[in-house]
């Protein structure tokens, strides 16, 4: 098997403080994603879980703190290794981040070639492969972006980020904007996905019924660090005003009533 | 762990092939041997197979895409033919790409290459056409707008356009003003030349004020911000119609032709010809300090001779164009962010052509008032 279920941490984030000039976003956070499982990191607006998973992707340099991914520290490491570690993840951005000029399946093969430099028959049959993995019908490959509605763009979005097979995929708030059996299927896809390619995953969320139907652990975001994490169970008994409200308000509990029955 | 690369081998058993498949079977390694599997599955076609996959050290989705792909392509599903030597991980992998073999389209189909052209000449005329009508109605309905703005002077955005007068106009000086003062240095330069040769070296006055006034300055300053303001009139307004800020503006009741074009325009009309003036003065000064240094003409002497034989006409000649070519930079400017749909590919041409058009259009208004001058004797 893979070199990275030695051990069994994916990520692990260590004291972690970014800040944007005087405005400090995350101080001291602490998180650590295991092998196989979905992390769900859940918090209010502002609290910065998208700025968490671009501090992990290596697109928001820390201030202080070590971020490790595959046990590599990506603002240490060099071309090379960045590189190789760049390989064995795959990025969901929210609103999909499909190249505009290139059409769907071109967005699925830009990765191979720059990486693998696979293309041809092979390419195509990898690309097709991807779209119909995230449950896009044929005929979207030769679609632009411009042409595809919001749950379409995730689809194909996602399909680029599994474009290299990753070991990892960070997914920014992947239901958002989706109608609810749309987003009940992509929850099902990335549990699916999760099974039978063995993802790890690391999701940011607003949606209570992700969190129920497709995470595993959920990390929860409030003043500047990780306030609870753990199982869903663990994370509800936690005692904390913001987390309370959120699991146990009207939709906190609907969502629970939803996953009981 | 050793790597080694994707490999194969054929049997016959007994009327049934055996494909016995080892080594790493990822993406990477699969380059080579792919179009030796496709060779050996179009050869097969039709018969059993057995893919042996005990030997197979490593694998992913794209190792099981081929390998299912060979075996379907090959069996005509009899119960004989299948996959053995699998371990669990892997068949469950197998079994996951088993459904999502079939291809996909990868672009837009294309049709016969000369029916193409043809249609896409003929789109182009028509596209042109409609342009050129949308073009003119955006011209009517930014002055509409600026007559109902004139009779209810409430309804004039000062803040917005004292803005776009800062960052389209005062920021500008600087390059326009150092840009004229060469042209008219290399204006006087070159006339010094030739002049010259015809002991005529006094009419270099008339050469740098009569060029400057009429035609560069204004020209100049219409070029450098058609590039500089005009696109960036098509780029702040396409972004905002790509995030439907405009849609917002129309149902909240926001006019966006007097939130966003009128003040544009209104900027650059003002603005334009005062940058125009101070490139012309400029670009005189430029061609007097060549004249004094490298002819014998002070600047006492050129200054006398400026006023003397440089009629005021000049001067008007240039400086009435300088509102209109700042109108159709302006217009053009905005027309364009307004067309902007979709995708960033679409706010690069638009910013493009409203640069060039702005450009064309700049240079053919000019060359009517130099026909329309030169008629009526100004």
């Amino acid at each position: 098997m893979s070199a990275s279920s030695k051990h069994k941490n994916v990520i692990e984030v260590r004291g972690l403080r970014t800040q944007f000039d005087d405005f400090v976003v995350h101080n001291e956070l602490d998180l650590d994603v295991r092998t196989g499982e979905i992390m769900g990191v859940v918090g209010g607006s502002g609290t910065g879980k998208s700025v968490l998973m671009r501090a992990i992707i290596g697109l928001k340099r820390p201030s202080a703190g070590t971020v490790k991914v595959f046990d590599q520290d990506f603002y240490e490491a060099n071309e090379k290794e960045r590189l190789s570690v760049e390989r064995r993840w795959g990025v969901l951005f929210q609103g999909g981040a499909l190249f505009s000029s290139l059409t769907v399946a071109q967005n699925v093969m830009a990765p191979l070639r720059e990486h693998l430099h696979v293309e041809g028959e092979l390419a195509k049959d990898m690309a097709a492969l991807k779209i119909s993995m995230v449950g896009l019908p044929a005929e979207a490959g030769s679609k632009y972006p411009s042409e595809l509605s919001g749950g379409m763009k995730k689809r194909a979005g996602l399909a680029r980020a599994l474009a290299l097979d990753p070991e990892l995929v960070f997914l920014d708030e992947p239901t958002a904007g989706l109608d609810p059996i749309g987003a009940a299927k992509f929850d099902e896809l990335i549990v699916n996905l999760k099974e039978s390619l063995g993802l790890t995953v690391f999701m940011v969320t607003h949606d209570l019924d992700t969190l129920h139907a497709a995470c595993d652990r959920v990390a929860v975001l409030a003043e500047k660090h990780v306030k609870a994490c753990g199982t869903l169970d663990d994370v509800r008994q936690t005692d904390h005003p913001w987390i309370q409200e959120y699991f146990s308000g009207p939709r906190g509990r609907a969502a629970l009533s939803a996953k009981a029955s | 762990m050793k790597d080694s690369p994707a490999h194969f081998d054929i049997d016959v058993d007994g009327g049934i092939m055996r494909l016995v498949v080892s080594g790493d079977w990822r993406a990477r390694f699969l380059k080579e041997i792919d179009e030796r599997l496709r060779d050996f599955a179009d050869d097969s076609v039709g018969r059993d197979i057995v893919i042996d996959m005990r030997g197979v050290e490593r694998l992913d989705t794209a190792g099981a895409m081929v390998l299912q792909r060979t075996l379907y392509a090959c069996d005509q599903r009899t119960e004989r033919s299948k996959i053995v030597g699998a371990n669990e991980a892997q068949s469950a992998l197998m079994d996951q790409i088993k459904d999502h073999l079939a291809p996909c389209h990868i672009m837009p189909l294309h049709r016969n290459a000369f029916v193409a052209m043809t249609v896409r000449l003929g789109m182009g005329v028509e596209n042109a056409y409609k342009a050129a009508l949308e073009l003119l109605s955006f011209i009517g309905l930014t002055l509409v707008t600026a007559f109902r703005v004139i009779t209810q002077p409430r309804r004039m955005r000062w803040t917005s356009t004292v803005h776009h007068m800062e960052e389209a106009g005062l920021d500008a000086i600087p390059i326009i003003g150092l840009m004229s003062f060469l042209i008219g240095a290399v204006v006087a330069f070159m006339g010094a030349k030739i002049l010259r040769l015809f002991n005529a070296d006094i009419f270099t006055v008339e050469l740098v004020g009569i060029a400057v006034l009429r035609e560069f300055g204004v020209l100049l300053t219409a070029i450098l911000i058609a590039g500089r303001s005009g696109s960036a009139f098509t780029a702040q307004i396409g972004s905002m119609k790509i995030r439907e800020e405009i849609d917002a503006m129309r149902v909240l009741g926001i006019d966006p032709m007097e939130a966003l074009v009128l003040p544009r325009v209104i900027a650059l009309v003002i603005m334009l010809p005062a940058i125009a003036f101070i490139a012309a003065v400029l670009g005189i000064i430029g061609g007097a300090l060549v004249a004094a240094s490298a002819m014998d003409i002070s600047l006492a002497l050129f200054s006398a001779r400026f006023q003397e034989t440089i009629i005021i006409n000049h001067f008007w000649a240039g400086m009435i164009k300088a509102p209109f070519f700042a109108f159709v930079i302006a217009v053009i400017g905005c027309f364009q962010g307004m067309e902007v749909e979709g995708s960033a590919e679409s706010l690069g041409q638009r910013t493009t052509l409203s640069v060039v058009q702005a450009l064309f259009l700049v240079i053919v208004l000019d060359a009517f008032f130099a026909m329309f001058f030169l008629e009526i004797d100004f």
